[in-house]
């Protein structure tokens, strides 16, 4: 019954949707007010709708209705209730009703948020998005249905979610990564719209550029948690495998990254226009690109979906449709865009263009990387891999440039500079970073390797330049302490982000070139040395689980003969899937992590541990959420609101006089 | 009408063609997992070999038994490789020798994994880095590769080994080489 509701509410949304994508689309076209408005209460009538659907989804798996071939495949009657419930989007057919349903709350966000566009505007970003969730929902019912039930023979008990999946991150990963791949719509949509209009003021630029941030945190946020949870949880040690998967979310990632700098230079210069208008739809596409790229069964990855032919055409249709078709719109009519243009070759403008490009490098290599072994095969040259070793030397490469960039560009002035005015403290940094990129990696760890040499230095090199920043902005009119407090909150945000990009870089130099790991056997009792750090073995007591066998190893952990602290390291033997999974032991520092994961029994009391040193690991993803607390502050600065209050104070002067006279 | 603009689009519809063919390949039953290897006809590249149980030092004679041999290449962490297992152990029932490559593997849980659900190898090598997955070519796992009794690479299958793909695709192979062996 409830499944059949459910359906019955997809079936509703899409005929919801076909609606939304013509009717205020048309309206805007023909200039009617009537149909304009009607963009508003379809949008929150289709968010209701597919809540309905969704909530559906829960409750068939919070019931456990067997009844439902997609809980066979993801439940069972031991999974606990959190799992249970986050298994809703843990395989292809429920994630994708993930994805839709964040798009309709991204629609009917936009839709609350919005009161102070123009209607027009309004009525044609919905109707945009409106297009977008028609392509998913005919995709979910028609070939992916998460309601098909498995009548006549339902089975008593259902298979099991995946043991890799059970876990915390599960619950918090796919939805921030889907928020972020989803949000980059409504910046796409704003692109659309300005295209069909013909109509290219900053206007939309600055429009958009919240929600371009909102969707950026959101993947920032679903990024750093997906590579700390590969990290913890999958028991490799690695914190990045530049698997496709990873790389199809790492893609629109550095795009959205070059659409944010770029709709600075829109909004504030009005330069650069058509370009941000391509990078907001190159974002949002490859955000679909890696949508299809996981579940079409294209490239072979350790989380791509189980594949079927008929999903990869009908994705690669819609594909076609949506980003053929916007850029087809966008070659048409691009030509009309007028950017003003005017600055010189060393100027903010310049360097904010040399940042896209080098982001726009970064994404070519990841691109090709991703499709190479594809396109390769195909012209008939034989099967190639692509590995870690071509992007982490790639990246490297890209990294240096960018670092240096990232460091002076908030100190040059928009429109033209002299290079000679930031001589002084950029001849400083640079002199600082070479000694300290020399002396610290041999100071912290007696020896010294030119990637983290260089880590070291492009993080120094940032954060002196960024500290000179700070001081000279904040005396420039007062006392230092009185201007610190004036700084908008867009700067501190920029001040955040760029700091987070120093300890991300930081974080990679040291743990690539420091950690240290170890296999050993061990009887209780014995202990082993690793980076001045003791780790002795206590023993193994049982800790067994709702649905798995399990085995706890204590290990006690001594520095200069002080206890420092005690790791718990689990291994489970999940019986339904009779799968083996590890549940590593992590004392995390600040300047390191100690990591413990057992192993086997080896015999007489002895067991195999696996120990790992791990040397600042934690800076990569801390500096990930500093980017996104950067964003963040962006996101709520003054002038946004401050824009708002206006147009509407607008308006409440313009109705009076209008009505009056 | 700036031609520039249209250059998104062109890269955009190549990269469609791409996908485009790939898709009806799959279709048409080429699996993008059915990767040809590079090697074929040429030695398997045996450098440091370290057996996963003793950690005893093997050379390249471990691939020349003058008997057509299956190197398959797993991991504990693959759940694909869990599906094939079974079937592997039905095939070293048939006496078919197996050699196994544990690629970018916990050992511990590789022992713990032979010791639950049998042991289908002659012998196990342990390539903790990948290093020999490097030099074999592997994609991912599970991976089986066809040696002749020289230690001659063959035959590629990426994917699971399962009755279908061992009658229609392995075995052929496998019989016609240990024909010639004879």
């Amino acid at each position: 019954m409830i499944a059949e509701l459910g359906n019955y509410a997809l079936a509703l949304s899409l005929a919801i949707s076909l609606l939304l994508a013509v009717l205020p689309l048309w309206g805007a076209e023909k200039g009617n007010p009537q149909l304009m408005s009607l963009a508003r209460p379809m949008t929150y009538g289709l968010f209701v709708s597919l809540s309905v659907a969704f909530a559906a989804l829960f409750y068939l798996f919070a019931v456990n209705d067997f009844s439902v071939q997609y809980v066979v495949n993801n439940s069972n009657t031991s999974l606990p209730i959190a799992y249970r419930l986050s298994a809703v989007w843990g395989s292809h057919e429920g994630s994708l009703l993930l994805w839709i349903w964040l798009l309709t709350l991204w629609s009917a966000a936009v839709a609350l948020f919005s009161k102070h566009l123009p209607q027009e505007a309004v009525a044609r970003v919905l109707g945009i998005m409106g297009i977008i969730t028609i392509g998913f929902l005919i995709f979910v019912l028609f070939t992916s249905n998460p309601f098909a039930r498995t009548f006549p023979d339902f089975p008593v008990d259902g298979r099991e979610l995946n043991p890799l999946l059970q876990d915390v991150g599960l619950i918090f990963h796919p939805p921030l990564l889907y928020m972020g791949y989803v949000g980059f719509s409504v910046a796409f949509a704003f692109s659309i719209a300005t295209l069909m209009t013909g109509k290219l003021d900053t206007a939309w630029a600055r429009w958009s550029r919240p929600w371009t941030m909102a969707a950026w945190i959101f993947l920032t946020l679903g990024i750093v948690l997906g590579s700390w949870w590969a990290y913890y949880e999958l028991g490799w040690g690695g914190w990045w495998f530049w698997d496709p998967v990873e790389n199809a979310s790492l893609m629109p990632w550095l795009a959205g990254t070059a659409l944010l700098h770029s709709l600075a230079v829109t909004e504030k210069r009005a330069a650069f226009k058509a370009w941000t208008v391509l990078l907001a739809i190159l974002a949002f596409s490859l955000c679909l690109l890696g949508t299809f790229l996981v579940r079409s069964g294209i490239l072979v990855s350790v989380h791509a979906f189980a594949s079927d032919p008929t999903r990869g055409l009908y994705i690669l249709a819609y594909l076609v449709v949506v980003i053929g078709g916007s850029l087809v719109l966008y070659a048409y009519k691009g030509s009309q865009i007028r950017s003003r243009d005017n600055y010189q070759r060393y100027s903010r403008e310049s360097l904010l263009l040399l940042n896209n490009i080098l982001l726009m490098t970064a994404l070519a290599v990841v691109l090709l990387g991703t499709l190479l072994p594809l396109v390769h095969k195909q012209l008939g040259l034989g099967s190639i891999s692509v590995g870690a070793p071509f992007f982490n030397q790639m990246f490297m490469l890209i990294m240096i440039p960018f670092a240096f960039l990232l460091g002076i560009g908030p100190l040059v002035k928009w429109r033209r500079d002299q290079v000679s005015a930031i001589r002084k403290p950029v001849l400083i940094s640079l002199a600082v970073m070479l000694i300290l990129g020399i002396f610290l990696p041999h100071f912290l760890h007696d020896q010294i390797t030119v990637s983290a040499a260089l880590g070291v230095m492009m993080a120094v090199f940032i954060v002196m330049l960024a500290g000179y920043e700070l001081q000279q902005r904040a005396t420039h009119r007062s006392g230092f302490f009185r201007g610190v407090g004036k700084l908008s909150r867009s700067h501190w945000g920029m001040l955040f982000a760029h700091l987070g990009v120093a300890m991300t870089v930081w974080g990679i130099a040291f743990s690539q070139n420091y950690s240290i790991e170890r296999d050993v056997r061990m009887n209780v009792g014995d202990s082993v040395q690793i980076a001045g750090y003791e780790f002795k073995f206590q023993g193994i007591s049982d800790a067994n689980g709702p649905n798995y066998l399990g085995g706890k190893a204590q290990v006690e952990v001594f520095k200069n003969g002080k206890p420092e602290t005690t790791l718990y390291a689990e291994k489970r033997f999940y019986t339904v899937s009779k799968m083996s999974m590890t549940e590593a032991a992590i004392d995390w520092g600040f300047s390191r992590d100690l990591y413990v994961a057992l192993g086997e029994s080896l015999g007489n009391g002895a067991w195999a541990l696996r120990l790992y040193y791990k040397p600042f690991i934690r800076w990569i993803w801390l500096g990930g959420l500093f980017m996104a607390f950067g964003g963040l502050l962006c996101m709520l600065d003054r002038r946004y609101r401050f824009a708002a209050l206006l147009n509407k104070g607008a308006n409440a002067n313009h109705h009076p006089g209008t009505s009056h006279e | 009408m700036n031609k520039k603009l249209y250059l998104p689009l062109i890269v955009f519809l190549l990269l469609i063609i791409a996908f485009f063919v790939q898709l009806q390949r799959n279709s048409q039953g080429d699996d993008p997992k059915a990767l040809e290897s590079a090697l074929i006809g040429k030695p398997i590249p045996a450098k440091h070999l370290t057996d996963l149980f003793d950690a005893k030092q093997h050379d390249d004679n471990l691939f020349k038994q003058g008997k057509p041999l299956l190197v398959n290449v797993w991991a504990t962490w693959c759940p694909t490789c869990y599906a094939e297992h079974q079937y592997l152990n039905e095939l070293k029932q048939q006496g078919i020798d197996i050699i196994g490559i544990n690629y970018k593997d916990n050992s511990a849980k590789a022992l713990k994994w032979l010791k639950d659900l049998g042991n289908p190898y002659q012998t196990v090598i342990k390539d903790e880095k990948g290093a020999f997955g490097l030099d074999l070519g592997v994609y991912g796992a599970p991976e089986t590769f066809i040696v002749d009794g020289n230690g001659i690479i063959h035959y590629r299958h990426a994917g699971d080994v399962n009755p279908r793909v061992w009658q229609e695709k392995l075995e052929p192979v496998y019989r016609k080489l240990a024909e010639q062996q004879k």
